[in-house]
């Protein structure tokens, strides 16, 4: 009976294969001993471009660590890929394939490496206590950890962003006194993340006088025409460029067209990248933006990384030419906080790998002062981190202005600090008002 | 002699066997509410529960709403999504500013918002069809999205215009944990199903065939056309509307407007067409195929160890290559779905079945 036989073959094999799909190896304790560190890949899908640089330079950093440096005080990181193609279910599939660690090596922390996922496991991570860190792409009212226990939205946030702009802006036009009348145009992506600057704006205008004009671009951002007309019409001295993905060569390009300064366009730290610049061609010559992850090889944990990983063929990098560029150092920066934390985590409970209550402590109570930022070769690369139960983003909150030379990336400004009192009380109203709409028990020191 | 007690014999068999009809639904029936709400609770691991069996439900639920659309009334609707997000945003409002409300009462009104934008969005298809009716069922995805981007209302101001359940209990019980929130899911879509029997098998559900079948026909035979066709994007588009809410709060836990992007609505159009249209649970396979396939290609990357020595972008890229062939095969030997490969599959077991019986009888 032919027509029996196909489809019970392909029932048999799908049940076959749904059993494998659930089998947990967690009984098998291959890797006991070690640190899993499960990482959430988009290899595939639209915005895989950006992670294979960022996704290399977290690899090659943690292989260094291993391989060089022996592990992190003998402690080997075991590294798990699982691919999200960036999208919130596959993620949270990654989520619970690794919460509870792999192979015997413990789980301290998670990397979502997506904003949107972060959000996501907000729920999920309070209720399996595991800590959720996204340098540079958290949320921000989770910097408020008595309120949100276990999200890290560690070293950057949009709030601080504006006001690092509106400060660079006041220093070319001589001091804040003569902001007075100037005009700043932001431009942004509109989306959670493009609108996320209109409040701090408005509050900034407010304080120093300066006049705030806001733009939405709907999202790919392929057209842009408009907008710039308006910028133009407007008379607009600065544009501040909250852009995503093509949106931001667009308005690069556009902003050429209507005769805007590139040189006063100035990119958020997702429109500053190589590849944000580079498809725009000559007329980005100038083009600036501020950055978290400053671009450039020329850092002595780089130096290592060539000469250890690069060098000998070990890295994950198809591309050389991609070594040294925003998104790999941010991989590598990225990684710096994963180890760091670890060491701290090893100082308190000992040098083994952390569970992730460990990790919670670990991650609250990071130091990465000038000396250790020294002693890491990372001067310049990435600013002072401190974290607290009451401040999970960092005490200091800091940003370059780069700009684009025409073939890569040129450091205008030493680190920018912005003002993190100016924001404090509504970021922590908002955390307030979370806590109260969900019905939450704020944490203190002692609970 | 032997004819004759054949002939004897007759009318007693076809009494056992109409009792069989009768009685088998009702023990796979018993079977499967024992396995959904005592076996599944206790046995499944949270990784089951949250990122296989939920979202394999829920799209399956979804995938159930655009089937009595387009399978039952022969509608099409590329808008799937949209009127999730509906039911997911009117749940999130209706929990935060109602809060008198119970959860299964705030469900039914989300369904009920959800419905009457379907029948909204529906109006067209009182005077256009086919491809024309897919254009304009597209507005509903754009302008829904859009409008949840936009005012800040729908999602309480929220800094990154994301909702998040405010309060998941029911009767005082706590249903944010895997297995609650999975019970929640269970419950509502056993009762969906139940309530699509109903109207499938009911006079509604035979004029919506019949218009779908060839509506001048139906037209002839007294059926009004448009009443049913808007009433077929109402029920549709509560399904969906619930899907939505189930999604938001039973699934991802929090949800923007981009959770219910184009991406959703096709994801749901494949389901029903993978499972097999005009069917009830052909849905839910086809959501298992859809959520499962890509995590069990990984599943196979992983148990061969093949992550250590080939490159894993292209380990990535190969998976996803293969999900698009498996569904090309799948279409091309099963145009029907994978309901009719199991009705096929459990028809010959049966045939089988009789087959080794008979020498005996």
């Amino acid at each position: 009976m032919p027509s029996l036989s196909v489809p019970t073959i392909i029932l048999a094999g799908a049940l076959g294969l749904v059993a494998l799909t659930g089998s947990q190896p967690a009984s098998a304790q291959e890797h006991k001993g070690e640190q899993l560190y499960p990482l959430f890949t988009y290899r595939t899908g639209p915005y895989a471009p950006s992670f294979i640089p960022f996704g290399a330079g977290n690899r090659d950093y943690l292989r260094y660590i291993n391989e060089v440096e022996g592990g992190v005080d003998g402690v080997k990181i075991f590294i798990q890929e699982c691919e999200t193609g960036y999208t919130i279910e596959r993620g949270i599939e990654c989520y619970e394939r690794y919460k509870n660690g792999y192979d015997g090596a413990l789980t301290a922390a998670i990397y979502p490496h997506s904003s949107g996922l972060d959000v996501a496991l907000t729920d999920k991570a309070r209720i399996d206590k595991i800590p959720i860190v996204s340098p540079g792409g958290g949320q921000n009212i989770a910097t408020d950890g008595r309120v949100f226990p276990y999200q890290y939205p560690l070293i950057f946030d949009y709030w601080s962003e504006a006001q690092i702009v509106v400060d660079y802006i006041a220093h070319q036009v001589g001091g804040t006194d003569k902001l007075k009348g100037v005009k700043i145009a932001t431009l942004y992506h509109d989306s959670g993340y493009g609108r996320d600057t209109i409040e701090p704006l408005d509050i900034l205008s407010k304080k120093f006088g300066f006049e705030d004009i806001q733009i939405p671009v709907p999202h790919p951002g392929e057209q842009q025409q408009a907008q710039w007309q308006q910028i133009r019409q407007a008379g607009a001295d600065w544009v501040f460029l909250r852009g995503w993905g093509v949106m931001t060569p667009v308005a690069i390009k556009t902003a050429a067209r209507v005769g805007f300064p590139v040189n006063h366009i100035i990119g958020d730290i997702w429109s500053g990248s190589e590849d944000d610049a580079r498809p725009a061609g000559g007329v980005a010559k100038g083009y600036l933006a501020v950055s978290v992850f400053p671009p450039g090889t020329d850092y002595d944990i780089l130096k290592k990384l060539k000469e250890t990983i690069i060098d000998t063929g070990k890295s994950d990098l198809k591309d050389d030419t991609k070594f040294g560029t925003v998104y790999y150092n941010y991989g590598v920066i990225e990684a710096i906080t994963f180890v760091e934390a670890l060491r701290t985590g090893h100082r308190k409970f000992g040098n083994h790998p952390l569970t992730a209550a460990e990790g919670q402590w670990a991650l609250e109570n990071l130091a990465i002062d000038d000396q250790r930022i020294a002693a890491l070769g990372a001067k310049g690369l990435i600013s002072p981190l401190q974290t607290s139960i009451a401040n999970h983003k960092g005490e200091t909150i800091a940003a370059k202005i780069i700009q684009w030379d025409g073939t890569r990336w040129d450091t205008l400004t030493d680190w920018i600090k912005a003002d993190t009192t100016l924001f404090a009380d509504v970021i922590r109203a908002k955390a307030a008002a979370y806590a109260q709409e969900k019905g939450l028990v704020l944490r203190t020191a002692s609970n | 002699m032997t004819v004759a007690s054949q002939i004897a014999d007759t009318p007693v068999r076809g009494v056992q066997r109409r009792a069989g009809l009768i009685g088998r639904p009702l023990v796979l029936i018993t079977i499967g509410l024992v396995v959904a709400f005592v076996a599944i609770p206790l046995v499944a691991t949270d990784y089951w529960l949250s990122s296989i069996i939920i979202p394999t439900i829920v799209m399956g639920l979804a995938g159930l709403g655009l089937n009595l659309l387009m399978g039952y009334a022969g509608l099409v609707s590329l808008g799937a999504a949209a009127f999730m997000s509906i039911g997911a945003f009117a749940t999130y409002n209706l929990l935060l500013r109602l809060p008198v409300l119970p959860l299964p009462v705030v469900l039914v009104l989300a369904g009920l918002i959800a419905a009457a934008a379907g029948i909204l969005f529906g109006l067209p298809s009182l005077r256009i069809k086919g491809f024309y009716l897919g254009a304009s069922t597209l507005g509903a995805q754009f302008f829904f999205e859009w409008l949840f981007t936009n005012f800040k209302w729908f999602s309480n101001g929220s800094q990154s215009l994301t909702i998040s359940a405010p309060r998941l209990a029911f009767l005082g019980w706590d249903l944010s944990a895997a297995t609650g929130r999975y019970l929640l899911v269970a419950a509502v879509t056993a009762l969906l199903i139940l309530l699509a029997y109903a109207i499938v098998h009911s006079r509604v559900g035979r004029e919506w065939m019949a218009i779908r079948d060839q509506d001048t026909a139906a037209a002839v035979i007294g059926i009004r056309i448009g009443r049913r066709k808007l009433l077929a994007y109402a029920i549709s588009s509560f399904f969906c509307g619930i899907a939505g809410a189930l999604w938001a709060f039973g699934y991802l836990g929090t949800a923007d407007a981009h959770a219910f992007d184009l991406d959703k609505s096709f994801q749901v159009l494949f389901i029903v067409l993978i499972g097999g249209t005009a069917t009830l649970f052909g849905s839910f396979f086809g959501a298992a195929f859809i959520v499962l396939t890509p995590i069990l290609l990984d599943r196979i990357v992983l148990a061969t160890s093949l992550t250590a020595s080939a490159d894993q972008g292209a380990l990535a890229n190969l998976q996803r290559i293969i999900f698009g062939v498996i569904i090309i095969l799948l279409l091309i030997k099963e145009p029907d779905g994978l309901s009719s490969l199991l009705r096929r599959g459990l028809s010959g077991v049966r045939r089988r079945d009789t087959a080794s019986r008979a020498p005996l009888g």
